[in-house]
C-alpha cells in the first residue's frame, strides 16, 4: 500500500517458470535455511529436515492412489507428495468425473478451496488446484487439473455446490471457463471489467483504464 | 417468523391486487452489512424468495500484490483481511511459510502464539456478539462487549504496539519476546472474563426478543453446510464436530484440553450458543497455557532473505470464522510464485440464499449477522 508500485521489483516470471509439480525440480544447494541449529533451542520439538538436498516432490504410490488409477487409468496423469501434501493431476476433461468419485467412494466430502495458477510458459498454461478434506479419514487432498488459454474446464459445481462461487473468482481473476458452471460471472470485480488480474502477464499497476474512465471519471486509479 | 398460517389467504390477496415480485437493493451502504456487502433481495411481500450477494467492494488485490513481496513484507497485508482478527490471519500465514521452509517455531513461540491467538477469537466473537445483537435491537450487549474487547486490545497493544493490524508474529516464531506482565493479564482477563460471559447470557439466552428474533432463522442442515463448504462455528452449529485446532492440531493446540461445542439444528441460536461456549473454552485454553510457557528461543532461524525451496503447500488453522487456508507456491526466489487464501467468510457467505430463502426482510440483517463476515476478507 505504502510501497509505490515504481520500485517494483522485475516481475518474477522469467525466472521461476518452472511447473512446481516436476519432480525434477532441485531445490536450491542450500535448502531449509532455517533449521533451529546449534545448543539454543533446548531441544527442538520436531526433528529438523536433513541436510542434504532433498527431493520434495515424490512420486506417491498409496492404496488412494492405486484405487484412483484402477478406476482412471492414463487420466491420472501424475500422483506425488510434496511436504507430505499428496497431490493428484488428472486429465483435464476428467476432472469432474474425478471429483465425482472422490466425494462418492473416498469421502472427500468438503471441497475447501479451488483456485487456479498462471504458468504461462507451458504448453498448458492453467493448473485449477483443489483442496479437498475428507471428515471420515481426517485426510487432505489437492486435485489439480491442467488447462490451456481458453480450453473449457469441467464445473465441478454439481459436486461439491461450494464451487460456484469459487470457479467465479478462478474465472474473475485468471479467465478460464468452467463448462457447465450455472452462472459463470465476475465476481470481485465489475462485471464490464477487461482483463484477467491473476496471470502472470498482467502488471501489478496495470487496470482497464476505459473501465476506469467511464466509472470513476479519472485518469487513473494509481 | 413463520409465515405460513397466513400464506393461502395472502396468495389470494395477492392474485386479487396483482402483486408483484419486489427486487430490493440492500447495501452496500447499509449499517448492519457490517460493511460493502451488497444483497440483492427479491420479495414477495415481507418474504424474501430469492437474494444475491455482490461483492468485490473491497477488492484490493491482496493475492496478487504477493506475487510482487518477499515472504516477509507480505506478511502485514494478511492483517487486513480479517481486520478484527488479525492474528489469526498472521498465524495462519507465519505457519503457512514456515512448512514451505520446513521449519518449526520454537515451542516457546508456539505457546504465546496460542495465547494471543485464542485472545483473538475471543475478540473476534466479543465484536461479532455485540454488532449480532445490535442488529437485532438488544442496544445493550454492545457495550459490555466492547468494554472486555478493549482490554484483550490493550493486551496486544502492550505486546506488539499495535491494536488492530498487529503484525504479532514472525516467520520462525516471534519477533517481541513476552513482556514481564503478560501473564498476569491475561489471567486477569480470564478470570473477570468468566462472569461477563454470564451477563452476557443473562442478557440475551433466555430472553423472549432474542429467542424469537433467532430460533429456527436460516436453518442450515449439516449436509447442507458441507456441500456449501461452511466452516467454522457456522459448520459446527449445523452438528459437525469438526475443529482444525483438534483434527490437524497446529501451534501448541495439541497440550491443551479444550471441548468443541456443537448445535443441533443449526438455526441463528445455535450459532450464538456455539460461539458464546467457544469464548468459554477459548478462556480455558489461555488459563492452561499461561501456566506454562516454555523458556527458549522464540524465533527458530530462517535466515534474513528467505527462499523456499520450489514447491508448494496447504496450511489452514481454524480461525474465529471457520478455515482459514494458504496454498502457497514457491519457485525458489525470495518472492512467493503465487500465495491463495482460502478465506472462511467468503465460503461462508455463499450459505447466505440458502439461509435467508423464506424468511422475512427483518430476518435478513440477523442471517447476515450470525454469518460473522468480514469484507475485508470477503473480497481481499
Amino acid at each position: 500500500m505504502a510501497d509505490e508500485p515504481k520500485e517494483q521489483q522485475p516481475s518474477p516470471v522469467p525466472a521461476g517458470d518452472k511447473p512446481a509439480s516436476t519432480p525434477a525440480a532441485t531445490p536450491p544447494s542450500k535448502p531449509a535455511t532455517g533449521a533451529p541449529t546449534g545448543a539454543t533451542p533446548p531441544k527442538p520439538a520436531a526433528p529438523v529436515p536433513p541436510k542434504p538436498p532433498v527431493q520434495l516432490q515424490t512420486p506417491l504410490n498409496n492404496e488412494l492412489v492405486t484405487r484412483v488409477r484402477a478406476k482412471f487409468g492414463a487420466a491420472l496423469v501424475e500422483a506425488i507428495e510434496d511436504r507430505k501434501q499428496a497431490i493428484l493431476t488428472v486429465e483435464c476433461g476428467k476432472l469432474a468425473e474425478a471429483a465425482q468419485y472422490l466425494r462418492d467412494e473416498e469421502k472427500f466430502d468438503l471441497l475447501s478451496d479451488l483456485t487456479a495458477v498462471d504458468w504461462p510458459k507451458r504448453e498448458k498454461r492453467f493448473d485449477v488446484v483443489l483442496n479437498l478434506y475428507s471428515f471420515v479419514k481426517n485426510e487432505r487432498l489437492r486435485v489439480k487439473a491442467r488447462a490451456g488459454d481458453g480450453e473449457e474446464v469441467p464445473s465441478v459445481a454439481g459436486v461439491w455446490p461450494t464451487a460456484n462461487w469459487l470457479e467465479r473468482e478462478a474465472f474473475d481473476m485468471f479467465g478460464i471457463v468452467f463448462a457447465g458452471h450455472p452462472n459463470l460471472t465476475r465476481i470481485l470485480l465489475p462485471d464490464e471489467w477487461q482483463g484477467y488480474p491473476l496471470r502472470k502477464d498482467y502488471d501489478i499497476i496495470e487496470q482497464d483504464t476505459t473501465w476506469v474512465k467511464d466509472n470513476l471519471g479519472i485518469e487513473s486509479g494509481q | 417468523m413463520s409465515t405460513d398460517t397466513t400464506t393461502d389467504a395472502r396468495d389470494k390477496q395477492q392474485t386479487l391486487l396483482g402483486a408483484d415480485e419486489l427486487v430490493l437493493n440492500m447495501g452496500p451502504q447499509h449499517p448492519s452489512t457490517h460493511g460493502v456487502l451488497r444483497v440483492k433481495l427479491k420479495l414477495d411481500g415481507e418474504r424474501v424468495i430469492g437474494s444475491e450477494c455482490m461483492i468485490g467492494y473491497l477488492h484490493r488485490g491482496v493475492e496478487k500484490i504477493a506475487e510482487h513481496r518477499s515472504y516477509q513484507q507480505f506478511a502485514p497485508y494478511v492483517d487486513r483481511m480479517d481486520y478484527v482478527a488479525a492474528v489469526s490471519n498472521g498465524l495462519g500465514y507465519c505457519e503457512a511459510i514456515e512448512k514451505l521452509l520446513m521449519v518449526e517455531a520454537p515451542p516457546r513461540a508456539r505457546v504465546i502464539r496460542t495465547i494471543l491467538t485464542e485472545l483473538q477469537r475471543i475478540a473476534s466473537h466479543l465484536l461479532w456478539l455485540g454488532t449480532h445483537a445490535l442488529d437485532i435491537g438488544a442496544l445493550t450487549p454492545l457495550f459490555y462487549c466492547f468494554r472486555e474487547r478493549e482490554e484483550i486490545l490493550k493486551i496486544f497493544e502492550k505486546y506488539c504496539g499495535a491494536r488492530l493490524t498487529t503484525h504479532a508474529f514472525r516467520i520462525g516464531g516471534l519477533q517481541y519476546e513476552a513482556y514481564d506482565t503478560l501473564e498476569k493479564d491475561v489471567e486477569n482477563f480470564c478470570k473477570a472474563f468468566e462472569p461477563r460471559i454470564k451477563d452476557y447470557e443473562d442478557l440475551l439466552t433466555q430472553n423472549r426478543i432474542w429467542l424469537g428474533r433467532t430460533k429456527g432463522i436460516g436453518i442450515l442442515k449439516a449436509e447442507d453446510a458441507i456441500a456449501m463448504g461452511a466452516t467454522g462455528p457456522v459448520l459446527r452449529a449445523s452438528g459437525v464436530k469438526w475443529d482444525i485446532r483438534k483434527a490437524m492440531p497446529y501451534a501448541a493446540y495439541d497440550q491443551y484440553k479444550f471441548e468443541i461445542p456443537v448445535g443441533t439444528t443449526g438455526d441463528t441460536y445455535d450459532r450464538y450458543l456455539v460461539r458464546m461456549e467457544e469464548m468459554r473454552q477459548s478462556r480455558l485454553i489461555c488459563l492452561q497455557a499461561i501456566e506454562n510457557i516454555p523458556a527458549g528461543p522464540i524465533l527458530a532461524k530462517v535466515g534474513k532473505v528467505l527462499k523456499p525451496p520450489p514447491g508448494e503447500v496447504y496450511h489452514s488453522i481454524e480461525a474465529p470464522k471457520g478455515e482459514l487456508g494458504y496454498y502457497v507456491i514457491s519457485d525458489g526466489t525470495v518472492q512467493p510464485y503465487r500465495v491463495r487464501i482460502r478465506p472462511p467468510s467468503f465460503v461462508n457467505l455463499q450459505a447466505f440464499d440458502q439461509m435467508a430463502r423464506g424468511h422475512l426482510v427483518a430476518d435478513v440483517v440477523a442471517i447476515i449477522g450470525t454469518l460473522d463476515i468480514v469484507l475485508g476478507e470477503v473480497d481481499r
